[in-house]
């Protein structure tokens, strides 16, 4: 009995150390649904592309001596932020503002063409073969009978739960309190109006894709020291992750990003521990379908009114 | 001129930042930890390069956009030229319709082994190109996992003949069905999502039906596919050396003639010529009929249809269901040529290939998605040194097409005539 707790205990926290990635990445699809409207397919490669960054400033910045922990992954996550954001944004100008404001599956092809460039641009650059980093941070408490299964939560889990919590609550207070937060949710109430009050709804965009981008390389920073490994095509199944937990919150929403990311990833090391590790992308999808079917809107969002 | 520098610079700056540490950094495993390898000085030059062109290019984009718009195009003349009337426009078509199909019919007799192949590899993504486009280019309903039908139809020629030993010519039309019932049970939920929301759903029924390829070991063999899939005879006739069935002639000993492997090869390319013009058939006298109007109705504008009458959900389903027997039919024709088939053939970028070809060829239009079907087969074999960089040029292509030329490369006509201008 104790150890059947135990057990699922310790499925828990796996799940909830994955959902709350998947969580990062979701921000960043909910927030520019939320705004303009259309799914940035390629969002999931700018994760990929993070998590790569992370793996060569880290390797880099040992090179050069950089040898306290804390100071190398706050550098690291800065180098890795700033430069996935320039990759959203110029993502973002390349491909998307051209055709903005047209059919929205002109937009959505030219993201799964976008999508498709990234993920060879960084085969053809760093090879196609999985890359893998010595694990920096170890060890962790365990928990129940030395003798019979134990429940660990690894300090790497728990770097993973802080981390995602700060970057939320700052995520959060800036729409909140902000004024370019504030701006951001008059554009995306009503991009028109809000143009004409003043506000440069181009800029707002362009900041939108950024922060989404931002929080991708977040999480590819926290996933690339949890697994340690990486390949140019971890993006596309974690951006596909990331939409359903997006969707399944209820796309334009913030918290409901959080909600659906954490909730996928339950379900997901749930079904991994109790069915087969082969069909959790086949649950997780499922799931996407049914919450679809049954509830369009997600579990936080609001009804789309759709006027002539 | 000032206020461009500024741009530009940012804009080249940009470049460096994008290109330098994912070309210029490579990492490299070294026993068990990862350090950093510069690039060599070729890329690095590139980088430069490239980062120059981009700057020179924001900076004088303008004058580059004018001098492109000041090229004179060929227009055609309203007025001048005399107006073609419809009878006369139907007979050209006509002709030049027989004129394609009969050098279609005669070439593979006179051409090299390995081309005839890549021809019918072609007309494979012809016939998907053709199937996806209506229902991306005539109902506007984006489905990105359009190879789950074409999987279906290839597995169920495979399994059928695996288990029950049924032939070809019996699946072919089972293959078809059975897609077409799996559009149906996927569709007759979804369909009621707003585009984007479909494109995702459909993707992830895509991955799906590979996940389970891949999984259901005892059923498909898993990764390892099923071999051994036979080629579909001819009357009875087969193309092998020597008959496998009992009571099958092979070809050659039919005829008295010697054996050739190239009679199987030109066969094969025939019958998907075949199966390629019945498509074409099929669907242009689809969009003739009342549903393939409503079709095009609903993805103009549904608000409207649903006010005149239409049943959107119907609709929807017709061509989600008709485009996935297309791709079961494709997909039972592939696993004949193949003989071999493993979940390795159907995965996402397959999906994305297919609506290239739609996207590039021009949405609904017919012949331009059998041209884009021709150049994105053909290209990537003729550049075959490019190997490597195919994947990223064809990324690059849809970008830029969706930029620059949206409706695609040959745009679909609507039947109209013109009244004189004067």
């Amino acid at each position: 009995m104790l150890e059947a707790s135990l057990y699922f205990i310790q499925q828990l926290l796996n799940g909830l150390t994955i959902g709350s990635t998947y969580a990062l990445i979701a921000i960043g699809y909910t927030m520019v649904y939320g705004i303009i409207g259309m799914i940035n397919f390629a969002h999931g490669e700018i994760y990929m592309i993070g998590m790569y960054i992370s793996f060569i400033a880290i390797s880099g910045l040992t090179m050069l001596g950089v040898e306290y922990l804390p100071l190398l992954l706050l550098f690291t996550l800065a180098i890795s932020m700033f430069i996935s954001s320039t990759y959203g944004w110029a993502v973002e100008q390349v491909a998307y503002r051209p055709v903005r404001g047209g059919n929205r599956l002109i937009a959505l092809i030219s993201a799964i063409g976008m999508s498709i460039f990234l993920q060879n641009y960084v085969r053809i650059a760093q090879g196609s073969r999985d890359i893998a980093m010595p694990s920096l941070i170890q060890g962790g408490w365990s928990f129940g009978p030395p003798e019979g299964f134990q429940a660990t939560l690894s300090y790497m889990q728990l770097i993973i739960f802080i981390a995602t919590f700060v970057t939320m609550t700052g995520l959060t207070l800036f729409i909140a309190r902000s004024r370019m937060g504030r701006a951001c949710r008059a554009v995306s109430e009503d991009m028109k109006m809000a143009g004409l009050l003043g506000i440069d709804t181009n800029r707002i965009i362009s900041l939108t894709f950024i922060i989404g981008a931002a929080l991708a390389a977040v999480a590819g920073l926290l996933l690339g020291l949890y697994y340690g490994v990486t390949n140019p095509y971890v993006g596309f199944i974690a951006g596909l992750k990331a939409f359903t937990a997006a969707v399944l919150g209820g796309i334009g929403s913030i918290p409901g990003a959080m909600l659906g990311g954490l909730i996928l990833g339950v379900t997901e090391s749930m079904t991994s521990a109790y069915f087969s590790s082969e069909y959790k992308d086949v649950v997780s999808f499922g799931l996407l379908v049914l919450i679809l079917l049954f509830r369009p809107t997600g579990l936080l969002g609001k009804p789309e009114v759709e006027k002539i | 001129m000032k206020e461009k520098f500024v741009p530009a610079l940012i804009a080249g700056i940009v470049t460096l930042i994008l290109a330098f540490p994912l070309l210029g950094l490579n990492l490299v495993a070294d026993g068990l930890s990862l350090v950093i390898e510069g690039a060599d000085a070729k890329t690095l030059r590139y980088i430069v390069f490239a980062a120059l062109a981009v700057f020179l290019f924001q900076l004088f984009k303008e004058k580059l956009g004018g001098i492109v718009s000041s090229i004179p195009l060929p227009r055609k003349a309203y007025g001048q030229a005399s107006v073609v009337s419809q009878a006369q426009r139907d007979k050209r078509e006509r002709l030049f319709t027989i004129i394609v199909v009969a050098l279609a019919l005669i070439w593979p007799f006179f051409a090299s082994r390995g081309n005839v192949d890549l021809a019918t590899l072609v007309l494979i993504y012809v016939m998907l190109g053709l199937g996806l486009n209506i229902v991306v280019g005539l109902a506007g309903l984006l489905d990105l996992g359009y190879v789950a039908f074409y999987a279906v139809g290839a597995y169920s020629y495979a399994l059928l003949h695996q288990y029950f030993g049924f032939s070809f010519w019996v699946c072919l039309p089972l293959a078809g069905l059975l897609a077409a019932t799996f559009g149906f049970i996927l569709g007759f939920p979804v369909l009621r999502l707003r585009g984007d929301y479909l494109a995702i759903v459909t993707l992830g029924f895509g991955e799906i039906i590979r996940i389970l390829l891949n999984n259901w070991t005892h059923l498909t063999g898993g990764p390892n596919g099923i071999g051994n899939i036979p080629k579909p005879s001819l009357f009875g006739l087969e193309f092998g050396r020597r008959a496998k069935e009992e009571g099958n002639v092979p070809f050659h000993e039919f005829f008295g003639i010697d054996y050739s492997s190239s009679y199987k090869v030109v066969f094969l390319y025939l019958l998907a010529l075949l199966l390629v013009l019945l498509t074409i058939f099929v669907i242009r006298r689809l969009t003739r009929m009342p549903v393939g109007r409503a079709w095009e109705a609903l993805r103009e504008d549904e608000i409207a249809c649903r006010s005149l009458g239409l049943n959107r959900t119907v609709i929807k389903l017709s061509a989600f269901t008709l485009g996935a027997s297309f791709a079961g039919f494709a997909g039972a024709f592939f696993s004949a040529r193949q003989g071999f088939i493993s979940p390795e053939s159907f995965t996402f970028i397959e999906s994305a290939i297919i609506l290239a070809i739609v996207v590039l060829g021009g949405m609904g239009s017919q012949l331009g998605v059998i041209l884009a079907a021709i150049a994105m087969t053909v290209l990537p074999e003729l550049a075959r040194e490019f190997q490597e960089y195919r994947m990223l040029m064809f990324g690059l292509m849809m970008v830029l097409m969706m930029v620059w030329r949206p409706q695609g490369l040959l745009p679909m006509k609507r039947r109209h005539m013109e009244l004189a201008n004067d």
